[in-house]
């Protein structure tokens, strides 16, 4: 396979990503959404690093991971303080601030 | 050396280290005691301050990933003033809206480190790292007020848009790396240099995805909607800080990205930056004119001047460079200054940010009234404040590169601007007071704070010569 493939499934994977987080109603979705964004940019690091033939690609998809751990503590941290205000998880009930 | 590897990250190991220590001495608290925890952030940050001082034109690098060049020198210096004046601001928040002091304080000072590491980072991949170090903890502070829907509902704004945009961000990198092989900007610098890039769709692609990450975290048209939102939804004191510290990292690192590694490639991205600064500097006027809330007025004001901050990234000249620096320091003061009046203000159950709270402000507190005065006027660019001459400095930078277009429109947008801040100033002093919630009484040490950024606004403003200097000296050593 060559490098085309994986850019391209990282591409549409990065895309899907993109617009669940615009498309989606469910907090936790929106969260998956961003997550799924991340992981496509780490398929597209891996391919370019066996490109490469060295292993930076792959140390970098490591770091890639740790900072998407501490956003999904963070981010579910917020949406369940969102959930004791409002008891949903519909974004369009949070409506306090203008869009 | 082994022994002077660790130097260039001195100043973030001090800020750091004061975190951890407050951390620790929240957790050995007493119920009930009081602690003086801001005066430890304090002292880490000096010892910061301090730092960076000794390390002026050392040029030392830690790791070939970080490096203390004056450039993330002066920034560290504007950061410290940045974290100082927050902390000072914070003391009456933080008691009259029962925050935890200890989180607070940490979670703040480990925002600074990130900030810190942005602007010294050498390395796409530690940039990218700095950029989530310092929104993460931003993203806290946002919510820091759990009890308040509006708060929470702010942070979970600012957080999902910030990692979309980080996201974004990354995957330029990724492109980034795939063409050229490297994340470190010199290499990437020197490779782009040696290859003529600027047809490579791929790295087109890169350089487009940085922008839309870096444009993100200085709140650039298009991507400026969650400021207002956000800035409204923090409470105030973390809306100044915020507004300057992130947006002081942001430019940093942008500056020091598209200026020294993706140089060669200034023909393929200017025209964007162009369009980008003339837009963020028009729609930040413009919708700034129509806001009710004060918050939400001066957060459209800061699209609005990190539009003139990009109107001297596309010049780039030296002059642009150096005018970049100046205004970050003279911003900086000035909207701290201009937040911590709303942040003493309000009220544990209200914000008291409307522009209708501010009717007849001298009349109950004249003092406060004439320094938000200044601070707005600095805001507007008027002589004799700092926001005159920063203004002046990036205008006349602009001029130096032929951009007379972008140049004109920061000078007509500046002009509608000052409609708006004047019209808070006609607010104070001259219609007469509601009935109000009145705020607590005000401590010295906030007067204190206040004292200081006025001082630093006029000093910038009346004898700018030095600082003029300071940055030009500090552009001189790298790009």
């Amino acid at each position: 396979m060559s490098i085309g493939h994986y850019l391209v499934l990282s591409g549409v994977l990065f895309s899907i990503g993109a617009a669940g987080v615009f498309l989606r109603k469910n907090l936790i979705t929106l969260l998956l959404s961003v997550e799924i964004m991340l992981n496509a940019v780490n398929l597209a690091f891996v391919a370019f690093g066996r490109q490469f033939g060295t292993v930076d690609g792959q140390i970098i998809t490591f770091f890639v991971m740790t900072v998407a751990a501490a956003e999904a503590a963070v981010g579910l941290a917020l949406v369940i303080g969102l959930f004791r205000h409002r008891e949903s998880l519909n974004p369009e009930a949070f409506t306090s601030l203008k869009w | 050396m082994i022994s002077s590897s660790f130097d260039a990250i001195i100043p973030m190991l001090c800020v750091a280290l004061a975190g951890l220590v407050v951390l620790l001495a929240e957790a050995f608290r007493e119920r009930g005691e009081k602690m003086p925890i801001g005066g430890l952030a304090i002292i880490g940050l000096v010892g910061a301050g301090a730092a960076s001082i000794l390390l002026w034109n050392r040029n030392a690098t830690s790791f070939g990933v970080v490096t203390a060049d004056n450039f993330s020198l002066f920034v560290n210096l504007v950061l410290v003033a940045v974290g100082i004046l927050t902390v000072i601001f914070s003391s009456q928040t933080v008691d009259r809206d029962k925050i935890p002091a200890g989180e607070y304080y940490a979670i703040m000072l480990f925002a600074i480190v990130g900030m810190m590491l942005m602007g010294q980072a050498t390395d796409l991949l530690v940039i990218f790292l700095a950029l989530e170090t310092m929104s993460i903890a931003v993203y806290v502070l946002t919510g820091i007020r759990r009890e308040q829907q509006q708060s929470t509902e702010a942070a979970f704004k600012y957080f999902l848009l910030g990692a979309f945009a980080s996201a974004f961000f990354l995957y330029g990198v990724a492109f980034i790396y795939g063409v050229t092989g490297s994340t470190n900007l010199d290499r990437i610098g020197s490779v782009i240099a040696a290859q003529s890039m600027s047809g490579n769709p791929m790295i087109l692609l890169g350089v487009g995805l940085l922008i839309v990450g870096f444009a993100f975290k200085v709140a650039a048209v298009p991507f400026h909607m969650w400021s207002p939102d956000v800035y409204e939804g923090a409470p105030a004191v973390v809306t100044g800080f915020m507004s300057t510290g992130v947006k002081a990292a942001a430019v940093a690192a942008f500056v020091r990205v598209f200026l020294s590694s993706l140089e060669p490639m200034i023909a393929d991205w200017a025209p964007v930056l162009w369009a980008i600064a003339a837009a963020t500097m028009i729609l930040g006027t413009v919708v700034g004119v129509a806001q009710t809330s004060l918050k939400r007025m001066l957060a459209y004001s800061s699209i609005a001047h990190g539009g003139y901050l990009l109107a001297g990234l596309v010049a780039g000249n030296d002059v642009g460079k150096a005018a970049i620096l100046f205004y970050l320091a003279a911003y900086a003061l000035t909207n701290l200054g201009a937040f911590g009046v709303i942040a003493l203000l309000g009220t544990r159950e209200r914000a008291n940010d409307d522009l209708r709270d501010y009717a007849g402000l001298f009349k109950s507190h004249p003092a406060l009234a004439v320094l938000m005065t200044f601070f707005l006027l600095s805001l507007g660019g008027f002589p004799p404040t700092a926001g005159f001459i920063a203004k002046w400095y990036v205008f006349s930078a602009a001029i130096g590169s032929g951009y007379y277009g972008l140049a004109i429109i920061g000078v007509l947008s500046s002009v509608v601007s000052v409609f708006f801040y004047l019209r808070i100033v006609v607010m104070m002093f001259m219609t007469e007071r509601d009935a109000r919630p009145v705020p607590a009484p005000i401590t010295t040490m906030a007067y204190v704070g206040l004292a200081l950024s006025l001082v630093g606004v006029l000093y910038l403003g009346v004898l700018p010569s030095a600082v003029i200097d300071f940055a030009q000296a500090s552009i001189s050593t790298i790009f």
